[in-house]
């Protein structure tokens, strides 16, 4: 069986920006909208999406074991169970002793290919070993980055990166924006940001309370069907990247009717 | 300036932060495609300012050499005020000359 399979990469430079959480939550979506999703956690060392996904206590085998033929690729596997689309692979686990190297998930993300129309590496922070590995295997990105200074420094260094790599093309999560710090001017803009890193936006998401609320309990905001902002958001970038088109969310519209209009007025130039 | 500067003023608060974040984020975005430290700058910036000033007079304090990104492309930009050829000739002090990387290592050479 020969698929299209689409093999995404989701990295960011900077830790803590919310790369894993979009990888659970985009696998969830894209599972419930019909296909066959790979989630693939290429960060060893430190990982945790079976955590955000509820999966910590079933993992058995990961990459390492398959590679090294101790077990089959649907035994490393672990399907969710309320969204039997979805399969997470972990890369190896914080005490295995020969690091992979970037044949190995060349090699692995190539078994994945034969079974799902979906494959999500979630990267490893930084630019070093894990990163140069999760990149060797994919074809196309997305970077994660909040609207913070720190965050966006590290998107573009990853950026030059991915283009060095041939990777293409990379599309831009905006992540944890704040609508009234926007308006405030507090937070950079999101055409500060699409501008400073010249990206194609593939979607933004709003700063959404929830999100911690869902990771305490191991279940992703979309597979519980949520309407909360950050749930909104998180569906709307699935269907982009499946071609839908949807429209962006307006940050400004977020806020109620009055407070726009005023908003409007303390930004008009008056000299 | 809008009304949000001018509330910003008079309650002498400063101004809203994420104009100042831009503004930092593409300078140091600048030199971190470039891999040009501020102190390579410098030096470079001096060397140009004495190979422009061996055929055209410059104004010194006038002049700007600046690193500036567009697109993810960076162009070394060049604005020096030029005062006079060295025959003699004086020019419009206004005037000013932009050269890209490519021009200034071209003069550089000759």
């Amino acid at each position: 069986m020969t698929l299209n399979t689409r093999v995404i990469l989701i990295c960011s430079g900077k830790g803590g920006v919310g790369k894993t959480t979009l990888t659970a939550n985009l696998g969830i979506s894209l599972a419930r909208k019909g296909s066959p999703t790979a989630v693939l956690d290429a960060d060893f060392g430190l990982r945790n999406l079976d955590l955000l996904l509820g999966l910590e206590n079933r993992i058995v085998y990961t990459a390492q074991e398959v590679l090294e033929e101790s077990c089959r690729l649907d035994q490393a596997l672990v399907k969710h169970k309320q969204e039997p689309n979805l399969s997470l692979l972990p890369a190896g686990n914080p005490r295995m002793l020969d690091w992979l190297k970037p044949e190995d998930m060349v090699k692995i993300v190539d078994m994945l290919s034969q079974q799902f129309e979906y494959v999500l590496i979630d990267c490893p922070a930084g630019v070093e070993d894990g990163f140069r590995n999760a990149v060797a295997a994919s074809k196309e990105a997305i970077i994660v980055t909040n609207p913070e200074v720190s965050a966006v420094r590290d998107a573009d260094r990853v950026i030059g990166l991915l283009n060095t790599h041939g990777v293409k093309p990379v599309q831009l999560v905006l992540n944890r924006v704040r609508p009234k710090m926007m308006e405030s001017q507090e937070m950079l803009s999101i055409e500060d940001v699409t501008d400073i890193l010249a990206l194609p936006l593939l979607g933004l998401v709003l700063e959404d309370e929830q999100v911690i609320v869902s990771t305490n309990r191991g279940e992703p905001l979309t597979l519980i069907g949520s309407q909360s902002p950050a749930a909104r958001c998180y569906s709307n970038i699935a269907g982009r990247l499946q071609g839908e088109e949807i429209p962006l969310i307006d940050p400004a519209k977020e806020g109620s009717g009055l407070r726009e209009k005023f908003r409007r007025l303390m930004q008009t130039k008056i000299f | 300036m809008t009304l949000r500067d001018i509330l910003n003023k008079l309650l002498g608060r400063q101004p809203a932060s994420a104009a100042k974040a831009r503004e930092r984020l593409q300078l140091v975005l600048a030199h971190d495609r470039t891999d040009l430290s501020p102190d390579l700058l410098d030096q470079m910036r001096e060397e140009i300012l004495k190979v422009v000033a061996k055929y055209v007079e410059i104004d010194l304090e006038g002049g700007a050499v600046s690193l500036e990104t567009e697109d993810r492309m960076t162009a070394l930009v060049a604005n020096l005020p030029i005062k006079r050829t060295l025959s003699g000739e004086i020019k419009i002090k206004e005037q000013s000359t932009q050269e890209t990387i490519t021009s200034v290592a071209e003069e550089a050479s000759e």
